[in-house]
């Protein structure tokens, strides 16, 4: 987020006149609307707003909002992203990625922005497959996807976006899903943390991964099958009637049943924002094998403020600055230097 | 440095004789014996004491080399004299060398009656062995053709820091300076300035300081001494006359950021500066670290993609970016100069070149860039590129990419190599009320009728540059194909036609913004031309001085714009009968102007990693014209 005047629009001021490319039904339509949500309700400025994308279905993004928008190369938004912000750190940066985009070709600028702090929100649209060239598996693809590159099955295990971030240094990791209506809510908790906030979004690419996360974002399994965090509140799920509770012995989450909503009675766990242990756990819930039959953490896992990497680093700049002589011809007669006379 | 040429046609500056009109002194040793810093300081003297100058740096690529090895060598060496120097030198007339290695790889290139200095401290069995010497050289009459000075300056080193109570390693680390007094007598200059380096240096060891002083003293009272019996003889070069004014000494390097720096004001323009450590580019980012105060931004990346990249986005955003790096790393920006060129952004790219391909001959220099500057890249995807000539010329030229890159809206290529970023020259320090700006206008309202038109050319193609932040001017860009003025997607085939042709058209213009071509030595028409770019430079102008001195009809045309080339260059060269190439590559801007202009451009090529001796550029003149 950026600290800066709060500017009265609405949803149709960030609608551009271009014409959207994606395929009729994809589940970008529905983040781009909760993206044009959101943009209102933070009282962001289109003027002073960039969208800055990589390549891949999810990078045409900036195109569809009415902002100054930044559509780069492969792999690169994050860079891209930092050149601007330290050029003019009153911006405020939206990226937009996607898994093959932020996880496989750019996996390396990623994990540098994370690290570096860079205060910006970084949108990674996982639909676990490569849309735009026709869909060969990608870095998220479960163990045997079969593609058009895996048409045996793919054998390469997955990456987790959000335990990439965390390990990589991100101070903010969440999570939500294309049509959820909670979505919004996910993106102002991104804007309002100062510092590099990484949100996974799942998104469903109807044409090549069809369905994938059905098993969490179907209407009918969706509450058994989510559990949206709150931070200083229990972690519920299955409307109130489960939780997770610390399996002190094993060292992980346990599913845990409450009765009568006495989650206290039932131990089940607070969850805090703040806490990167229970974050990491959090994470692995439904992602990683032992906790397939977890529900999916939703909203915000982790948010923890550091400063952010351009106040730190513009700020020991103006501090190198104070005092000193700012004449060219100085600078260019530094040094041992004689004269000939004429 | 090694020619035969070179030893048959110039008789060596041989001490004892009448002064000279430049003497070249090599230093080599191993890679701890701190040749480099011993050279630098003997380059500060000499253009202290007036004299114009020319350097070559030759390290190696490790870090820490095995001691006493023959890969583990590295050598200094100094062209200095009376009258213009605008080379490093052919042969030594002088050569230091500090153990057998040293004295191996180097002995060859010196003058038949030069002068051999060798530390008989380090020809030990080991150090002889190491360096595959059968027998001791200084001993087995092998090095004859030379007068040898050999004595025990390892002892002389510790016995004169004694007083100080060094440990030996200590003690035998002033042994470069005790060298270092030597050569301050033999040319008879001040030890005053380093002795005062000295103490700077180890302000917080003054101890150290005063050890190193010591042996400075040493080395110099040695001369003394044996300027009575030995071949050691004192030399008296009289200052270089030349213009008056304020002088320094300058790298490359220092030049580039330098001229960065200023080209960013001119455009009233804050630099910022994305940069990833690669030999013999990193220097240029330890500068600029230190200029901050002059609106520079400076960013160490994760590597050359996001430097290139984060120096893109900065100037999206209103600054004027800046990315540098050498060959290998050249070739990972490629596909963000098609965006740059793509979305019309400036940008500055330093290439400070070095042998290839892959990691090749890091710490040597070449001019093998020249196709992957001009042509290197996907698409047709031009863009204007300019190659520095020296230390100081690449001041001026990195004013003049910046330049371009601003006033055209595109991405400018600054060639220079590793020979310039490394070699130092004194430079007449510039006035800056004498630079011409070039200030930059941003586009603050819409441009056209109630319409922002992001893509909309002026009369020489260049678009406008918008940054975001603008109230009203919101827009999209990007590396996918656009519509004629607004920017807008649009892949249609008549849109890429005449978007690539516009693109070409604006970066062709260039040329009309440039000075015509030149002759810098000799005349227009004729029977030979010799066209060099870059740091060829020097050797190339000092062997056509020498072939016209003895009669021939020859001229030097030095190309500072290797793209677009200057309008007249094709009438210009084909006003000679022949065009001669001499470049440290194999044949590339000769393709060039063989295919701009359809001249019968010869090559002469060389890529042993060494620069050109003027003496084998002047047997190829003669070979031309026989």
């Amino acid at each position: 987020m950026n600290e800066m005047t709060s500017i009265q629009t609405t949803l149709k001021d960030w609608e551009t006149d271009q014409e959207v490319r994606w395929c009729p039904g994809c589940g970008d339509y529905a983040i781009l609307k909760a993206v044009q949500r959101t943009l209102p309700a933070i009282g962001a400025d289109p003027a002073n707003t960039v969208f800055v994308s990589g390549i891949g279905c999810s990078s045409r993004f900036p195109y569809y909002v009415e902002s100054y928008g930044f559509h780069t190369l492969h792999g690169r938004a994050p860079a891209f992203a930092t050149g601007i912000k330290l050029a003019n750190p009153e911006l405020d940066i939206w990226l937009v990625t996607g898994d093959g985009d932020g996880m496989s070709i750019g996996g390396n600028h990623t994990m540098h922005l994370l690290r570096r702090n860079l205060n910006c929100q970084i949108m990674l649209f996982n639909n676990e497959i490569y849309g735009l060239t026709k869909g060969q598996y990608s870095p998220t693809s479960r163990v045997g996807t079969p593609s058009p590159s895996t048409p045996g099955g793919s054998v390469d295990r997955p990456a987790s976006p959000c335990a990439f971030a965390l390990g990589s240094g991100a101070r903010f990791v969440a999570r939500g899903y294309d049509i959820s209506k909670k979505l919004p809510e996910v993106l102002q908790a991104a804007y309002e943390h100062k510092g590099a906030a990484f949100i996974e979004i799942f998104q469903n690419c109807i044409v090549y991964n069809k369905d994938r996360f059905d098993d969490f974002t179907a209407k009918p399994v969706a509450d058994d099958n989510q559990i949206w965090l709150e931070d200083g509140e229990p972690l519920l799920f299955a409307k109130g009637t489960k939780g997770l509770a610390m399996d002190r012995d094993a060292c992980c989450l346990k599913i845990v049943d409450v009765v009568d909503g006495d989650w206290q009675a039932a131990g089940v766990t607070v969850h805090d924002v703040k806490n990167r242990a229970l974050a990491h756990m959090l994470i692995d819930l439904r992602v990683a094998p032992r906790f397939a039959d977890f529900p999916m953490a939703l909203g915000v896992i982790y948010d923890d403020p550091r400063p952010t990497y351009e106040e730190e680093l513009l700020g020991q700049d103006a501090k190198s600055r104070e005092g000193k002589d700012t004449d060219l011809g100085k600078l260019l007669a530094k040094g041992q230097t004689w004269t000939v006379e004429g | 440095m090694a020619t035969s040429l070179a030893e048959s046609k110039t008789p060596a500056a041989t001490p004892g004789t009448a002064a000279p009109e430049a003497v070249v002194v090599r230093f080599a040793g191993d890679s701890g014996d701190g040749m480099q810093l011993t050279g630098g300081q003997f380059t500060l003297s000499t253009a202290l004491a007036g004299n114009d100058l020319a350097t070559f740096p030759d390290f190696p690529a490790e870090i820490r080399a095995p001691q006493g090895t023959l890969f583990g060598v590295s050598a200094f060496q100094i062209n200095f004299g009376s009258t213009d120097i605008t080379t490093a030198g052919d042969a030594p007339d002088v050569l230091v060398a500090m153990n057998p290695a040293a004295l191996k790889t180097n002995v060859d290139a010196l003058k038949p009656g030069g002068l051999i200095i060798a530390d008989t401290g380090e020809f030990s069995k080991r150090n002889l062995d190491k360096a595959k010497y059968d027998a001791s050289p200084l001993e087995d009459g092998s090095l004859s053709k030379w007068d040898v000075l050999a004595f025990d300056i390892s002892a002389m080193t510790v016995e004169a820091v004694k007083p100080f109570e060094l440990g030996n390693k200590d003690a035998l680390r002033c042994k470069n300076m005790w060298t270092l007094g030597l050569a301050l007598w033999m040319f008879d200059r001040d030890r005053e300035p380093i002795a005062q380096w000295l103490r700077d240096k180890f302000k917080k060891n003054p101890v150290l300081a005063d050890a190193n002083i010591a042996a400075l003293n040493a080395g110099h009272a040695y001369g003394e001494t044996a300027e009575l019996s030995g071949p050691l003889k004192k030399l008296h070069l009289d200052p270089t006359p030349t213009q008056p004014g304020l002088y320094r000494t300058i790298t490359g390097a220092e030049a580039v950021s330098l001229g960065l720096v200023a080209g960013a004001k001119l455009a009233g323009l804050p630099m910022f500066f994305g940069g990833y450590p690669i030999t013999p580019a990193s220097a240029i980012l330890h500068n600029l670290v230190r200029m901050k105060e002059f609106g520079v931004t400076t960013f160490q990346a994760e590597d050359e993609i996001a430097a290139i990249c984060s120096a893109i986005g900065a100037s999206y955003a209103g600054q004027l970016g800046v990315t540098s790096s050498s060959g290998p790393g050249l070739a990972l920006k490629t596909e963000a100069m098609g965006l740059a060129v793509m979305t019309e952004l400036p940008l500055v790219i330093v290439n400070s070149q070095r042998g290839g391909p892959s990691t090749g001959l890091p710490t040597k220099t070449e001019q093998s860039d020249l196709y992957q500057a001009v042509y290197g890249r996907n698409g047709d995807t031009p863009l204007p590129v300019v190659a520095a000539r020296s230390p100081s010329d690449a001041f001026e030229c990195a004013i003049e990419a910046c330049r371009i890159a601003v006033q055209y809206m595109t991405p400018v290529i600054l060639l220079t190599d590793g020979y310039i970023g490394n070699a130092a020259e004194p430079w007449k320090v510039p006035d800056p009320s004498g630079f011409e700006p070039f200030p930059i206008k941003f586009l603050e309202s819409k441009n056209g009728d109630d319409q922002l038109l992001p893509y909309k050319r002026d009369e020489r193609g260049v678009r406008p540059w918008i940054k975001p932040g603008t109230p009203g001017l919101m827009h999209r860009i990007g590396g996918i194909e656009k519509a004629i003025d607004t920017g807008d997607l649009d892949y249609s085939p008549s849109v890429h036609q005449t978007q690539t042709d516009a693109r070409k058209a604006k970066v062709d213009g260039v040329a009309n913004g440039i000075p015509p071509q030149d002759v810098c030595l000799g005349n227009e028409g004729g029977k030979l031309a010799v066209v060099g770019w870059g740091s060829t430079f020097g050797p190339i102008h000092q062997a056509v001085r020498r072939a016209r001195a003895k009669g021939h009809d020859v001229s030097h045309i030095h190309v500072r714009h290797v793209w677009p080339l200057p309008g007249n260059l094709g009438d210009l060269l084909k006003s000679y009968e022949k065009v001669l190439v001499p470049e440290m590559n194999t044949g590339q801007f000769k393709t060039v102007l063989r295919d701009q202009f359809l001249v019968d451009a010869k090559p002469f090529n060389k890529v042993s990693g060494q620069p050109f001796t003027i003496a084998e550029l002047e047997s190829a003149i003669e070979a031309q014209l026989d």
